[in-house]
């Protein structure tokens, strides 16, 4: 941050005694926010782009040369449409939800290093932090169900509850293992650390970079996480009742968190700006880091093409039965091996090589063991289902009537 | 620097508001609300008075922590209670459960 | 005393986690009442961060206002068809009101010349090096890595951990044992 006001003060002409502190930070944070708000822009039209390829579309073509300007003229338009207001809305929570789902991730953004030495802010518990922030997206969804005064929407609160909270539990414990690794909270820190090592933690903890992507893709509520907005049963749960722009705010957060994941996930598992004649040239940290992000955010787009919908049973044990006791084993596993195998003389690629074997070589194997059981599981399940319907001579069988949605 | 006793009358407020809420709200939830807010207040009073008393020992804030515990603890399951008495007797009015009053 | 961007920030979080604070225990929409309550600990969770304990104010935010303000919402949308009883408070409002008015009271005339007494020759002496320490702002004074390793040394809190870490797990297993709904 201390770069960055240099370089500020330098472009804008600014005088380091002209004015107060609080400005030239209230300056950055504004730049910094600015840049990341203007990110979904972009975003969007891929996510549209790379979505329509999976599903053998074309995508939007038509506003722009490619489709690029697709997003401006659905921003026009949402920002020229009717903003309604339900009858008996609870009015200020209505309001304030789409405002505090942006800033909440807005927040997260603080943390991110983007080169050597910039960063919003070198928090020593940065990791800590994110989490922290993260909870509060649970709220607006909470108050937008509520406010809107409307069955569905607060359905879809519901649900936000019980799947936000659960989903940061595994997301915690897989987000330990690089602050393990690191051994420090601080975002710079855990980058540092890959940096100095010459490795990223994804070679030591494969299963523990997957557990953090899926719980993350959950807690912002994408496919196959949606339930929280479920249109074709929930029609929109919490978002029913926006529209105009307090609808775009919803999705301008969704879009932005989902980038976001990328240089979370990048920072944390891939060694954020890491990669060659990085510390030399600055510049070239943001171009690593964003390549990493996009690769991450490739994969959440690709599961969210082509993956259906979880039901709520199913996202709740696989939650709890699967990821929560698979990210406790991954931690310990991590920790004990960590331990146990000190970090080699030379420190380069060569001389970690079995430790890669051997860390990672666990860690995909626990999460082997895990899908074999989820596999064994889901076919009983199936099975059963199949068997009642037989018995029962149901024309179709839906959750409830099976019983399979009460145990 | 912000002297001590504004924090001190802060966290006093704080605490009075809470104390106030427990003895005098009907509903259970309201009267765990309460309760968080004293906790809260004993809390800053004790990260002030380790900030400004004893910066150098880490006691303060490791009492800190365990209030935390206590309270997750105390909020699951007096929140607990509160649907269980619901679900038997649809009430969550604090002196509608008076079956062992006497 | 001199208006420095620290008392400014004081005083905002003082008013919000007081001013909200008195909203939680007077608003008659339960929900509000929460909404308050969490807008009141982000005040103490701000505090917090005045007073360099950056760990405690992320567990304040992840831990209140993440799990147990949610959880409340949670109960309050549960159990929505009785929130709306005309009356607020039970009849013992006026003594409680007295009541807590006379803790307050009480609670300024013997804290405030405590703080002065114990404060006095230490806080002194504290104010030059959090003076000092404040001039390198990269130094916190307990750091997180010192936070964890009391918690788990044998000359620090490791038994008082350890029985914390039962009173949580007794406090799940209970919740959920009281709150299931098919009992024999």
């Amino acid at each position: 941050m201390e770069q960055l006001y240099i370089d500020l003060e330098n472009y804008l002409g600014i005088g380091t005694d002209s004015v107060p502190e609080v400005v030239r930070l209230a300056i950055a944070v504004l730049v910094l926010g600015t840049i990341f708000l203007l990110a979904p822009i972009l975003t969007i039209w891929v996510e549209r782009k790379v979505a329509a390829r999976f599903q053998n579309r074309i995508g939007p073509n038509r506003t722009g040369p490619y489709g690029l300007l697709q997003s401006f003229a659905d921003v026009l338009k949402l920002i020229g449409k009717e903003q309604i207001m339900p009858a008996h809305a609870d009015r200020i929570p209505f309001l304030f939800a789409p405002l505090l789902m942006v800033v909440s991730v807005i927040m997260i953004t603080a943390v991110i290093p983007l080169m050597p030495n910039y960063i919003g802010a070198d928090l020593s518990i940065g990791a800590l932090y994110f989490v922290a922030i993260g909870s509060l997206s649970t709220i607006a969804v909470v108050m937008a169900g509520w406010g809107s005064n409307n069955k569905y929407a607060l359905l879809g609160a519901f649900r936000t509850v019980a799947q936000l909270i659960s989903y940061e539990i595994p997301l915690v414990f897989s987000l330990l293992v690089p602050v393990l690794f690191a051994g420090t909270m601080s975002m710079v820190g855990i980058t540092q650390a890959q940096a100095d090592l010459d490795y990223w933690y994804i070679f030591l903890a494969p299963a523990s970079f997957l557990i953090f992507l899926f719980s993350n893709l959950a807690e912002i509520g994408r496919t196959p996480f949606d339930l929280l907005e479920a249109e074709s049963e929930l029609v929109a749960g919490y978002q029913i009742e926006y529209s105009a722009m307090p609808w775009g705010m919803f999705m301008l957060s969704e879009f932005l968190h989902a980038f976001l994941i990328g240089p979370l996930v990048a920072v944390l598992f891939l060694g954020g700006w890491d990669g060659p004649f990085a510390e030399d040239v600055p510049v070239l940290g943001v171009v690593y880091l964003v390549i990493k992000s996009m690769a991450v955010y490739f994969l959440g787009m690709w599961m969210r093409a082509t993956l259906p919908r979880f039901r709520i049973d199913q996202l709740m044990e696989f939650n709890w039965k699967f990821l929560v006791p698979l990210s406790i084993a991954n931690l310990l596993i991590a920790s004990f091996l960590w331990e146990l195998f000190p970090e080699p003389a030379g420190g380069g690629l060569v001389d970690n090589f079995p430790r890669f074997i051997v860390m990672g070589g666990s860690s995909l194997f626990t999460l082997m063991v895990g899908l074999e059981f989820l596999r064994r599981k889901s076919v009983e399940d199936r099975e059963r289902i199949a068997r009642l319907i037989d018995e029962k001579n149901y024309p179709l069988a839906t959750a409830d009537q099976t019983g399979v949605a009460g145990d | 620097m912000v002297p001590l006793w504004m924090y001190l009358v802060v966290s006093a407020g704080l605490f009075s508001i809470g104390a106030f809420g427990v003895l005098s709200r009907r509903n259970a939830i309201a009267i765990l609300m309460g309760v968080e807010l004293m906790l809260n207040a004993s809390n800053l009073n004790l990260v002030a008075f380790w900030r400004y008393i004893n910066p150098g020992e880490i006691n303060g804030q490791v009492f800190a922590a365990f209030v935390f515990v206590v309270a997750a603890a105390e909020a699951a399951v007096g929140l607990a209670l509160i649907i269980s008495i619901y679900v038997k007797r649809h009430t969550v009015v604090a002196e509608d459960v008076n079956l062992l009053k006497w | 005393m001199e208006l420095t961007w620290e008392l400014v920030a004081f005083l905002g979080f003082a008013v919000m986690t007081l001013g909200s604070g008195l909203m939680v225990v007077t608003s008659s929409n339960l929900f509000h009442s929460v909404l308050f309550l969490m807008t009141s600990l982000f005040g103490v969770a701000g505090l917090f961060v005045l007073l360099v304990a950056p760990f405690l104010a992320a567990i304040q935010v992840l831990v209140y206002i993440g799990a147990i303000a949610v959880l409340m919402l949670f109960v309050i949308m549960l159990t929505r068809q009785v929130m709306s009883r005309p009356e607020l408070y039970n009849q013992q409002m006026a003594g409680a009101l007295v009541a807590a008015a006379i803790l307050f009271l009480a609670l300024l005339f013997v804290l405030t010349p405590l703080a002065d007494e114990i404060g006095g020759d230490v806080a002194q002496v504290n104010a030059e090096v959090i003076a000092e320490a404040d001039d390198a702002p990269d130094v916190d004074y307990i750091t997180v890595e010192e936070l964890g390793r009391a918690f788990v040394t044998r000359n620090g809190f490791v038994l008082p951990f350890e029985v914390t870490s039962i009173l949580l797990t007794a406090a799940m297993i209970g919740a959920i044992v009281v709150a299931r709904e098919d009992e024999a």
